[in-house]
């Protein structure tokens, strides 16, 4: 048929031309790296940079004049975005984009650390990795609850109201059995509460997705912050004096330099998360569960109509992903503090971020956490040097680099197709 | 059904091909009645009866996960799995279900593929694919040739024709009369919902056409005749592309005259909609001229051209027509809701919308509780006479009517068309767009026919219905027949010359 050529001719397919994605982050990077240069490099001083070991000032470190460190890195950075900016092949970009970063951050960190005054130029790195840990630890549990709910197609902004009811019956329950692992299933099933009633409203009642997770959010911080004024204040040692899980040190594994201290001498839910992470990711792109949960996330109705019951499995999904964040909220009153009013502080949204930042993939959300939690350590520990950046300025960046990962530096970031849709049936 | 037939299902949009099929699928239930397999009546509960029953489907809307692959896809539902009940995807033996059924029914897909990188064509096949692999002995194909071009359609049919050499039963759901002579060993015709004739494929096209939009109610319009003035619109040379960018109106010229109907009549599909929106200012146009009273219009927003006084009722009321949400006052004045007297600068005046929509409710006669109702409540008709009410409430050189009374009572319909034929006796240029034929052969002065995006002829409403019925299928008198290659599938998609590329 003589028609065939007229589709050829009207489809034009779409051109980036030369400003590729990789072209772009390439250029920011070089920028960045020459700002590394110029500016870290200049008010980097000669003094020798120490990144220890230890927790302390002694042992093993490695050192290097800031200066010296401080345009080193930068011109690592600056080499990265040049290469990609040269053109590379699409699989090296990523690294390179992470060759990048990590040059900048150990640029400015050469000036920070050799400008920081006399006895205070040493960064312990067992404590920055230890630290990096633990203040990721909530925003990890938060963004598996993320990915396990919106996999599968049901938005979960509820994960504050999630970790927070977790904490708070882990506290409560763990005080009043005086058992941590009775806590720990208290915790689980808490998270689960605040779940069943976001799948009822979100699943059943086709109530939006998003005000509903607000709401449960609000409504967690009322019915703990309520029932700790009524309990746990009046009696503490009663009702919010739960027992907390020790440190386990992994045989073998604990001597290992650097990781074995920061990493393997911890408590339960570290191993508890990082399991999961591992979990999660290879159940969800290996098993029947994980291709049938993306598939009702993508496409609930291609899945309905091959006899994938779509309700349920998201029933399923949005209880789970309860059940995890509960147990995240328990790494806080059942290791390290007893229950406060509102004591999740808004971490729960951060894990938000953490989910899509990381592209809804648990070792992404994983990564992400882990950028934060360094973030967040970065900024204390400036403060603990004394250095002349305000640390709600090192704060805040973290978020800044959310907005930029959102807005596409990172490569197309892509929500399951249906998240947030209700499914009706017919 | 019979093992290796392949029975046509023919009929217009919204005469519940579609809906019976799904039934048959177990996606709805049914109110009343049986499905009989093998003689035993079969109670569906959902997709996974049917699938075991051995009933497979390819829907309109593809059923796939654009992100998934291939063999992904296609294992979804039915996974093969190891490891017990952690239930490990077993990938290779999905790929090798895929490299298989597309061996032997010589169906070539990639089973790694990513669905979305894949052309229409292809993913259609994949469905295909994903439902033999469940040994469907029985395959609904439900519009399947609706988003192919011409060659992936001829690629369907010699699938179609290996599968049922393989003893496979294939219903084939469409309103395309040439596929169904093409391919079909039986043909049953469907409208507003009953079986209305079954036939065999010898059965000419003008016997399907007439089967197909019916002779059963004859819809009488009062009118005098028609007392045709100045040329208002002037349509020349008009080249279209569909979403698909396929060739839809292919050199289209009318006129349509002050004072007078033009009833566009047509099988669904043929380019009507892609001219009236190129019309209107909202599909581009590739080339070719439209004139509204002497000044050229295309190229114009729409606000522009309706600013310029045209009048236009889309045919799809629920999508284009109205804003459900929104009320019947509302809906009223969506098209000057920002001139005065409804609306001055950033403010909207409530009481001169309130005031207008009470008029308009009286005069057009609709049935509301009250102005402020979501105009999502009303019926279909009231909604459909709230279109026309607003667009006969401005003064108007053109009023264009795109399937006016679809989904619409009877006695809306006497209403709409008697508006219709007012509009004209005052002067107004009025075009009709109708899948019914007796309702253009009841409005038009003059009836152009449209058949593969172009106007076939144009006729008076004296005109037999069989005549008009065999334009409809391609055949004119004069050079009957019309279409050479009468077997060839496609009846919808226009042939383009290649020397009218350039114009």
């Amino acid at each position: 048929m003589s028609t065939m050529a007229v589709p050829e001719v009207a489809v034009t397919a779409v051109d980036e031309g030369f400003w590729t994605r990789a072209r772009k982050t390439g250029a920011v990077l070089l920028a960045l790296g020459v700002l590394a240069v110029a500016l870290f490099g200049a008010l980097a001083t000669g003094q020798q940079a120490r990144f220890t070991l230890s927790e302390t000032e002694g042992g093993a470190a490695l050192a290097i004049n800031g200066t010296v460190g401080a345009i080193l890195f930068g011109l690592i950075t600056a080499a990265a975005g040049a290469a990609l900016l040269a053109g590379v092949p699409k699989r090296w970009s990523t690294v390179l984009l992470g060759v990048g970063l990590v040059g900048f951050v150990l640029s400015f960190l050469c000036w920070q650390v050799s400008a920081a005054p006399a006895g205070n130029n040493f960064m312990p790195l067992v404590n920055v990795v230890r630290n990096t840990f633990y203040l990721a630890l909530p925003l990890i549990f938060g963004a598996l609850a993320g990915v396990l709910c919106e996999r599968s197609g049901v938005v979960n902004v509820a994960i504050e109201g999630q970790l927070l009811m977790g904490a708070f019956s882990g506290a409560l329950f763990g005080s009043l059995s005086g058992s941590v692992w009775v806590g720990l299933v208290a915790a689980a099933l808490g998270g689960a509460f605040i779940s069943l009633l976001l799948a009822v409203f979100a699943i059943r009642y086709l109530v939006d997705q998003v005000v509903m997770g607000i709401v449960l959010n609000l409504l967690a911080v009322g019915v703990t912050g309520f029932l700790y004024e009524r309990l746990m204040q009046t009696d503490a040692t009663k009702y919010n004096s739960a027992p907390r899980f020790g440190n386990w040190e992994i045989p073998l594994l604990k001597d290992i330099p650097l990781i074995g201290p920061a990493l393997f001498r911890s408590n339960l839910f570290l191993y508890l998360g990082l399991l999961l992470v591992l979990v999660i990711h290879i159940a969800l792109f290996r098993t029947r569960w994980g291709l049938r949960t993306r598939s009702v996330g993508e496409h609930p109705t291609a899945a309905d109509t091959l006899g994938v019951k779509v309700l349920r499995l998201r029933y399923r999904n949005v209880l789970m992903a309860g059940l995890v964040a509960g147990v995240g909220g328990a790494s806080y009153t059942l290791a390290l503090y007893s229950f406060t009013k509102n004591m999740i502080g808004g971490k729960g949204f951060i894990a938000l971020a953490a989910l899509i930042f990381g592209r809804w993939s648990p070792t992404g959300a994983l990564l992400a956490a882990l950028f934060f939690g360094f973030a967040d350590q970065l900024a204390t520990y400036l403060g603990a040097i004394g250095s002349s950046i305000p640390s709600q300025f090192l704060a805040m960046l973290p978020y800044l680099a959310t907005i930029l990962a959102v807005a596409g530096l990172v490569g197309k970031v892509r929500a399951p197709a249906a998240d947030g849709k209700p499914y009706i049936k017919g | 059904m019979e093992p290796g037939e392949i029975h046509a299902l023919l009929g217009e949009n919204g005469a519940g091909k579609s809906t019976l099929m799904n039934v048959l699928y177990g996606l709805y239930q049914p109110d009343e009645g049986e499905i009989l397999v093998d003689g035993r009546p079969l109670k569906l509960k959902g997709p996974s009866d049917a699938i075991a029953a051995g009933i497979g489907m390819v829907h309109q809307h593809f059923m796939l996960v654009p992100v998934f692959t291939v063999a992904e896809n296609v294992m979804l539902g039915a996974e093969q799995v190891k490891g017990g009940f952690t239930g490990f995807l077993d990938r290779r033996r999905a790929r090798r279900e895929v490299a298989e059924v597309s061996e032997r029914y010589n169906l070539r897909v990639d089973p790694d593929a990513v669905i979305e990188d894949l052309p229409v064509g292809i993913q259609q096949r994949v469905e295909i694919v994903k439902a033999l692999t469940r040994e469907v002995d029985l395959l609904i194909l439900d519009e399947p040739t609706a988003v192919l071009t011409p060659q992936e359609t001829e690629e369907l049919l010699a699938v179609m024709r290996s599968l049922k050499a393989a003893g496979k039963s294939i219903v084939f759901i469409t309103h395309k009369l040439g596929e169904v002579k093409a391919i079909a060993d039986r043909i049953t015709v469907i409208r507003r919902g009953k079986t209305v004739g079954t036939a065999s494929p010898s059965a000419s096209r003008d016997e399907l056409a007439a089967l197909m939009v019916g002779r059963s109610v004859r819809l009488t319009v009062d009118k005098k005749p028609a007392t045709p003035g100045k040329p208002v619109l002037e349509v020349s040379g008009l080249v279209v592309d569909d979403d698909r960018q396929v060739r839809a109106v292919d050199g289209i010229d009318l006129t349509v005259r002050a004072g007078e109907v033009l009833g566009i009549a047509g099988v669904q599909g043929n380019g009507q909609t892609e001219l009236i929106e190129a019309i209107m200012g909202l599909r581009p146009v590739l080339a070719g001229t439209v004139t509204l009273d002497g000044e050229a219009v295309h190229g114009w927003s729409t606000k522009k051209v309706l600013r310029a006084g045209v009048g236009y009722v889309p045919e799809d009321r629920s999508v284009d027509g109205l804003v459900k949400e929104f009320s019947v006052a509302e809906n009223l004045v969506l098209d000057i809701y920002d001139q005065p007297p409804f609306g001055k600068g950033l403010s909207l005046k409530p009481d001169a919308i309130a005031k207008s929509a009470k008029e308009r409710i009286e005069q057009f006669d609709v049935r509301t509780s009250s102005a402020d109702a979501p105009v999502g409540t009303l019926s279909g008709g009231n909604q459909q006479k709230v279109i026309v009410a607003r667009e006969l409430s401005r003064p108007l050189k053109l009023f264009i009517a795109a399937q006016p009374t679809r989904g619409v009572d009877v006695g809306s319909i006497e209403f709409i068309h008697s508006r219709v034929i007012r509009e004209r006796d005052i002067g107004t240029a009025v075009m009709v767009v109708s899948s019914e034929l007796d309702e253009v052969i009841g409005l038009a002065d003059r009836i152009a026919v449209m058949y593969r995006g172009r106007i076939i002829g144009v006729v008076g409403p004296d005109t037999p219905r069989e005549e008009i019925g065999l334009l409809m299928a391609g055949i004119t008198p004069d050079t009957a027949p019309a279409n050479p290659t009468d077997g060839t599938p496609g009846a919808a998609v226009p042939e383009v010359p290649v020397e009218e590329d350039e114009a």
